[in-house]
């Protein structure tokens, strides 16, 4: 007969592996590569997945496939599934900023305040959803018996690398895809862990696979590919040091893609940076 | 009548030769493709790879909602698949339906593209539910309008009901109306005759009949060109070649959407029949989007860039 022992074993921890969030799914790198991330002691917080340049080319396809059904969402129905991400971004707020200060190092009570600050944000932008079109779109006078309407429209596919923080990767693709782009996410360093956590919301709130497509590991050595991929229309580098966007933009022009940088508080030009103008003309008296 | 020797072309003989072929593994089928999937074909010899699979590629358009204008298109793209490119090669031929090849191959001519040739789907495409004079007349239609190859599907009913016969009698008809002014395929519809069993047993007799080349699936019905199916199929043109000293073609068709499933589709060739068959007049593949990737792949390794479809045609 087996001995039972006295004290119970110590519970194994069941520790979570960040992957990457492309086309509603949670894939492994295809590189197969990790990282680790570490605490300002020095002790190992996560492994998060190390981006290859295929998984972008992966998350453009998504992104593309996923980007005409997302802009011909309701401007309406957009702005309910950005807020019900929101609702669902609340519940695990103590979850994210239990992260945000592990891998930074920043009090509890300031990682708090950041992933509040994000979920304000987010909101924010959310109810700019149906107000587009009055706030970019302009009913234009022209010598002729003719209506002349200009309509923003969403571009397209949007690559953004924001800067290492869980609030400048929410101030990036909130903008992006509250007008029907679909976006690329290139999350560097110690933002993976928190940004892959966000993920796990989007996978719980109605958002189409693809419309969001996270990606985590070194802008180094994806936003050169972002780039100069011909299938991407805009790209948001502000996480990007001064001396390397030049290289980027040299890139970006062989495709006429729109790339810019954004500093400072929340604004709706950021939202517009990836938005363009479609004209249209239309008979009076038909 | 004999054929190659080994059948003389009735039922019986065709039953006693098809019974005493050893049966599929299927495990072992399942596997070996799937081992060979993982090969990686990277730089120089992916770029042959492409370029391959663009020459090999049977370009076609097979709706009831194609227009004399959509073939003609189809056409022009047929001979210069990139027109800011003319390093790419023609694809392999043109496969419309019966009442488009006029269309297909007047333009053809009119546009230097004599050295691509248009294939005709036939006998009651995709189907194969008709009377014998019908699809006789059907073939008959197709060549005189000038299609230089003759996709023929099977009787799918005759064959899982086990009359070999009439299915060996159909394509001999039909290789007779081909003579030599067509190349006749051979369409199984793999997708219907349910095991690899079937597949071999199919190949077989289609090969015995008389056909140039075998094919998988009309691309009307899924599962179509898997890789088991296309490796049973390899392995029994290699067979062939054995026995009768002839080389047979391969022609996968449905389903192969992307340049990653091409060049699977071009491992699985050179691994089971060998090399030699890696070339148009021994290996098709039947597919309309893929030119498309191909192209894309193709302009990726030559820029250094991800391309974007928006640089390729839609059709």
């Amino acid at each position: 007969m087996a001995t039972t022992p006295k004290k119970p074993v110590a519970r194994l921890e069941v520790k979570k592996t960040y992957k990457l969030y492309i086309n509603g799914a949670f894939p492994r790198s295809e590189s197969g590569r990790v990282y680790e991330v570490l605490t300002s002691k020095g002790v190992s917080v996560a492994n998060p997945s190390l981006a290859s340049r295929k998984d972008l080319r992966d998350a453009v396809v998504a992104a593309r496939a996923a980007q005409s059904g997302w802009a011909k969402a309701t401007a309406y129905n957009r702005g309910q599934i950005l807020y019900r991400i929101a609702e669902m971004l609340e519940g695990r707020a103590d979850q994210i900023a239990n992260e945000i200060s592990l891998a930074t190092g920043v009090t509890s009570k300031k990682a708090h305040d950041e992933v509040l600050t994000a979920i304000d944000r987010w909101v924010w932008y959310a109810g700019w959803s149906d107000k587009l079109s009055a706030a970019f779109g302009a009913t234009n006078p022209v010598s002729g018996p003719y209506y002349n309407f200009t309509i923003p429209e969403p571009q397209g596919v949007i690559a953004v690398a924001p800067a290492e923080s869980f609030l400048a990767f929410i101030d990036a693709i909130a903008p992006a895809i509250v007008s029907g782009n679909t976006v690329v996410a290139l999350v560097p360093g110690s933002a993976a862990i928190a940004a892959m956590t966000f993920a796990e919301v989007l996978a719980t709130s109605d958002l189409p696979a693809g419309v969001i497509n996270i990606l985590t590991g070194s802008h180094d050595e994806l936003a050169p590919w972002a780039a100069s991929h011909m299938d991407i229309d805009g790209f948001d580098i502000s996480g990007i040091t001064k001396k390397k966007r030049a290289d980027l933009k040299v890139a970006g022009a062989e495709n006429l893609k729109r790339i810019h940088h954004f500093e400072g508080t929340p604004s709706p030009t950021r939202i517009y940076a990836f938005m363009e103008a479609k004209t249209v003309w239309h008979p009076i008296g038909v | 009548m004999s054929f190659y020797g080994i059948v003389d072309g009735s039922e019986s003989s065709l039953k006693h030769f098809l019974a005493q072929l050893p049966g599929v593994d299927q495990v072992g089928a399942e596997a070996r493709a799937a081992m060979l999937a993982t090969r990686s074909i990277k730089t120089t010899s992916k770029r042959w790879a492409i370029d391959t699979a663009i020459s090999m590629v049977d370009l076609t358009t097979l709706e009831g909602a194609d227009t004399a204008g959509k073939v003609r298109a189809l056409c022009s793209k047929a001979v210069r698949p990139d027109p800011t490119d003319p390093t790419v090669p023609s694809v392999g031929a043109i496969c419309v339906y019966n009442d488009m090849v006029a269309i297909a191959r007047t333009h053809l001519d009119s546009i230097g593209g004599q050295h691509v040739p248009v294939a005709a789907v036939s006998t009651a495409f995709p189907s194969g539910r008709a009377s014998m004079e019908v699809k006789i007349q059907d073939t008959q239609d197709a060549i005189d309008a000038g299609a230089a190859e003759i996709d023929m599907v099977i009787d799918r009913g005759a064959f899982l009901s086990g009359q070999f016969g009439l299915v060996f009698d159909e394509i001999v008809k039909i290789r007779e109306v081909c003579g030599d002014r067509a190349h006749l395929k051979v369409i199984f519809e793999t997708g219907e005759l349910v095991t690899y069993d079937n597949v071999r047993k199919a190949s077989y007799l289609a090969m015995l009949a008389g056909a140039d080349f075998i094919k998988t699936s009309t691309g009307k019905v899924a599962p179509a060109a898997t890789p088991p199916v296309v490796l049973v199929m390899l392995e029994a043109v290699r067979d062939f070649y054995s026995m009768t000293n002839r080389r047979i073609g391969v022609k996968p068709a449905g389903g192969i959407r992307n340049t990653k499933d091409a060049i699977k589709q071009l491992v699985l060739v050179n691994e089971t029949a060998g090399p030699e068959w890696l070339t148009p007049e021994l290996f098709r593949i039947g597919a309309s989007a893929l030119l498309n990737d191909l192209l894309m792949q193709r302009m990726k390794i030559d820029d250094g860039y991800y391309a974007s479809p928006n640089y390729v045609t839609i059709d």
